[in-house]
């Protein structure tokens, strides 16, 4: 099914969770007919969802903004991967090429306990915000700052926290994780905070913070099955876990 | 009435620090009774929102998206601009000051750019101590590339993601003041309305896109971050939720709008390729610092771009402006390349495309040099396209990206409604009629931080009030208005889908008030847009309830916004005789085709006063004083 086809119009099989209310739920097949192999995946429910509306019927919700990649707003479920076959690539990004004429494509949302389904393929991911909020910033006022240049950086070290800092907070990394572990995401902001001489001071608390709001929020435990890291959009390295964990281990050390 | 941008007297330099000095001050004590509406968390909201917390005031924060940490402006690639002169090859604030002031082509404050050259370095200084990673050299301090309309390198980036980083880090900082309670979010939730008591702006009527819940909200000044309103052409590089529905509301409630027809397009974005797309996506300006634009010298070859050889090969821009090349301003790239196309000279599929191509920078500096400054958007290039541009050269064709037009405000970033601030992309105030690149998260960040924290106490210290609650019958009011709008918008159950007119107005206005205009077409417009109008209040068809999560029904609201706002961005334009940055009006261009400002006539903001649904609006003029750089031809040869 990763193959790219060649063939410029494709017919397609979708099974699409819908549900709207607790006991409302269900999947519902739908027939995508014509469907031009450059049109990305979320084009293709527009086209489904523009046939609904005209039949009377409700369209099928589903979360996207920025549609190139960076925002984390998109991500389903495609046949059990996060964001689709394609390493590397957020739901938006995701084009029709990658599939063949007359595949069958189970379409779901993320499925996490600490992630609520709001309706169809959109779910709460506010828990993510959470663990933001205990921790996971630099305590900088406006007005404070130095010269920007006052701190020389090693170019390596400004890279490898850019590669943590990449992090679009989309939860595919928990969606796919058999625990429901929220690890890779906020390894990845630690990362980035702890990496960086202004990120220091505050390393120890921040670590502490996180992690317990982690655990409040009902995220799972980190049993290094590494399904986050293999269906990251953004390709977020485990080794920030690891980054995590020895943070985590120093700051019980003091 | 008479216009007063309450521009401080003094010298141009000095007038920042005179104000900041005759505003009068809010008492600590006193900040923490003082509540404030901020709508939006893009840069411009979210920096507003943390700094106001931190001074001690209380926010509501509201935004679309399920986070604040989504709002638009993560998506911002290039970079931003700052007078740092690090790259020590001439730079300083006054020559920030004269690009931007130049690129806009002369018609923005002299004032309020200065202030933003100024402030310019505070940013970088402050994002970097949030931990914003941005790009260093060797030695380990901060790099910079350059951007198109300046001949010097001033923009700070993060790779291709430079939105993203500053967002976060102004995201950690609206985080970090809701952990101390000083901030409450309301994410998911749209504004429908703005609440005036006693003329003045005292709150906002929302729904939650979740529930559906109508709800009021009142405070003691409300402050507008909602971007711009790009997606009035259906197709731009924007978000999918990026609208004009708040601050068109506030236009309808007395704030002015200011410039509605100076509309950005963007030189560099990847060409059209279907009638199913949904949007259009950028391929950041720092592309043009290595790679080169050209088509082929005749018009209708066919070839492949290998098998032209170079003396067949049109360079256009290197050829047309030897002084800025590859790096002229976006307006000037956007127009040459709608010009090549209108010649035939066009390539790829449809002929709307021109090459911008990396060999020769791969060849001076190596592949890997190449991937490493613009990795991540070669590969968002690929995924759209299905094409590699290391192997073949990249194609692109303009398309609307930015907003200069916004909403009126004064140098205090006051609206016509007092209490009613405006800032970011949705206010008019500092790019003129063309905003140059990385300047636009310069001016939503020195809004956010370090101007509106300062300002608004002046008009709170200065104003008294009586507080306000939700219960005062104008909010019941403006609520049953904006709750009867839903439900007549649910009752049509018509024939054409929402996206349908919305393509149908982007369409018309792409034609008829996009890259050139004309006012024959102009006028064509107008009628057209009236008359979709009318038949999307009869055959629009909008499923589902009002009280549950629907996502036609938000787009059906900011589509019927659309409707009517770009009838004003028509008005605006065909009132504008001359042509200026972005406005290319056909009547009026040089020999040399470039836009002819008329400076007697039109050196000034056009502001825009609601005057009922029937009516046309009343046109006023701010006259803009050019006191410090001499109005001159715009010319990048
Ligand atoms: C693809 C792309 C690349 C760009 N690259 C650059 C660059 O490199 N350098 C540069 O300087 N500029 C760049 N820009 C421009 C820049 O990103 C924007 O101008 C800027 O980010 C706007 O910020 P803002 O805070 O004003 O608004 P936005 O980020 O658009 O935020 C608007 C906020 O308002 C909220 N909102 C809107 N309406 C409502 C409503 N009715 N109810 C509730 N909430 C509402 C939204 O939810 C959102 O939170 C780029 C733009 C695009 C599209
Ligand atoms: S770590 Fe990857 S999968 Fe997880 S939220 Fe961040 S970008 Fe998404
Ligand atoms: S819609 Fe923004 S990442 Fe997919």
């Amino acid at each position: 099914m990763t193959s790219t086809t060649d063939k410029k119009n494709i017919n397609l099989t979708l099974k699409i969770w819908r549900q709207n209310g607790p006991d409302n739920n269900g999947f519902e097949t739908y027939y995508a007919d014509d469907i031009s192999t450059d049109m990305s995946f979320l084009e293709m429910i527009d086209v489904i969802n523009e046939r609904l509306t005209l039949e009377g019927k409700d369209p099928v919700a589903f979360d996207h903004d920025c549609r190139e990649g960076i925002c984390g707003t998109c991500g389903t479920m495609i046949n059990g991967r996060a964001h689709g076959p394609e390493k590397g690539t957020t739901l938006c990004q995701l084009h029709m090429r990658h599939f063949a004429d007359g595949d069958t494509l189970v379409i779901e949302p993320w499925r996490s306990r600490a992630f609520k389904i709001i309706k169809d393929l959109v779910v709460d991911r506010s828990p993510l915000d959470k663990i933001i909020q205990a921790g996971g910033y630099i305590s900088v006022n406006a007005g404070k700052a130095p010269d920007a240049n006052a701190i020389p950086i090693p170019q390596e070290t400004a890279e490898t926290a850019m590669d943590a800092a990449a992090c679009i907070g989309c939860g595919a990394c928990v969606a796919s994780c058999p625990n429901a572990s929220a690890m890779l995401f906020v390894g990845a902001k630690i990362s980035h905070l702890a990496l960086l001489p202004q990120g220091k001071p505050e390393a120890m608390i921040r670590v502490m913070a996180m992690v317990n709001e982690m655990d409040r929020q009902c995220f799972g435990n980190c049993t290094n099955h590494r399904e986050c890291e293999a269906e990251c959009p953004k390709e977020i390295s485990i080794t920030n876990i690891a980054r995590l964990n020895r943070e985590f281990i120093k700051s019980g050390l003091f | 009435m008479q216009l007063d941008a309450k521009i401080p007297g003094g010298l141009l330099t000095e007038k920042w620090d005179r104000n900041l000095f005759e505003l009068k001050l809010v008492s600590p004590a006193n900040k923490k009774k003082l509540d404030i509406i901020v709508v939006g968390t893009g840069l411009a909201g979210a920096s507003v929102s943390a700094t106001l917390a931190e001074l001690g005031y209380n926010i509501k924060s509201f935004c679309l998206q399920d986070t604040p940490r989504r709002a638009h402006s993560i998506s911002a690639q290039g970079g931003i601009n700052a007078a740092k002169n690090y790259s020590n090859d001439g730079d300083s604030i006054w020559r920030l000051f004269y690009d931007t002031i130049k690129g806009g082509d002369f018609r923005s404050r002299e004032a309020n750019v200065y202030r933003l050259a100024q402030i310019s370095n505070n940013i970088i200084d402050h994002c970097v101590a949030q931990g914003v990673p941005f790009a260093r050299d060797y030695g380990g301090l901060l790099a910079n590339r350059s951007f198109g309309g300046a001949q010097v390198s001033r923009t700070f980036y993060s790779r291709g993601q430079t939105g993203q980083q500053l967002l976060l880090g102004a995201y950690g900082a609206l985080m970090r003041q809701i952990a101390e309670g000083k901030i409450k979010t309301f994410p998911r939730r749209e504004i429908l309305d703005i609440v005036l008591v006693n003329n003045k702006a005292r709150g906002v009527v929302t729904r939650s896109l979740i529930t559906g819940t109508i709800e009021t909200h009142a405070a003691d000044a409300v402050v507008l971050a909602t971007g711009g309103y790009s997606n009035v052409f259906f197709l731009s590089t924007n978000a999918m939720t990026s609208n004009v529905t708040a601050n068109f509301k506030a236009y309808k409630k007395g704030a002015f709008f200011a410039n509605p027809c100076f509309t950005q397009i963007h030189p560099t974005c990847i060409p059209v390729h279907g009638a199913y797309q949904s949007k259009l996506t950028l391929m950041s300006e720092s592309l043009r610092n290595d790679g080169r634009v050209w088509v082929p010298k005749n018009p209708g070859d066919k070839r492949s771009p290998d098998q032209i050889p170079e003396s067949e090969r049109d360079y256009y821009l290197e050829n047309r402006y030897p002084a800025f090349g590859n790096l002229v301003p976006r307006d000037v790239a956007s127009r040459n390349a709608k010009m090549q196309c209108d010649m035939g000279k066009g390539v790829g599929e449809t002929g709307l495309a021109v090459y911008l191509d990396f060999d020769d920078a791969i060849k001076r500096d190596g592949k890997d040099v190449i991937i490493k400054k613009y990795g991540n958007l070669f590969q968002m290039y690929e995924k759209i396209t299905g094409d590699n541009p290391c192997e073949n050269p990249m194609m692109i064709y303009p398309a609307v990206h930015y907003t200069m037009g916004g909403l009126w405000v004064d140098y205090n970033l006051m609206s016509t409604v007092p209490g009613l601030f405006v800032i970011g992309e949705a206010n008019f105030s500092d790019h003129g009629a063309n905003r140059l690149g990385a300047s636009a998260l310069m001016q939503g960040l020195a809004d956010g931080y370090f101007i509106l924290p300062y300002t608004i106490g002046g008009y709170l210290a200065e104003t008294s009030m009586q507080k306000v609650t939700a219960d005062h019958p104008e909010f019941k009011d403006a609520a049953k208005k904006s709750e009867s709008r839903i439900n007549r918008l649910l009752s049509i159950k018509g024939k054409r889908t929402v996206d349908d007119f919305h393509k149908e107005l982007g369409s018309i206005l792409w034609e008829h008030c996009g890259m050139s205009r004309n006012s024959e077409q102009l006028l064509r417009a107008q009628n057209l847009i009236r008359e979709l109008r009318e038949e999307f209040w009869e055959n629009v068809i909008v499923p589902g309830s009002g009280k549950e999560f629907n996502q036609s029904l938000e787009r059906a609201g900011r589509v019927a916004d659309f409707l009517e706002f770009g009838e004003l961005m028509v008005i605006d334009a065909l009132a504008r005789k001359e042509s200026c940055g972005s406005h290319f009006n056909e009547a009026y261009q040089t020999e040399e085709n470039e836009a002819k400002r008329n400076d007697k006539d039109f050196c000034h903001v056009a502001a825009w006063e609601f005057a009922g649904d029937d009516n046309e609006p009343v046109f006023h003029k701010e006259p803009l004083a050019f006191e410090n750089v001499e109005l001159s031809q715009r010319s990048y040869k």
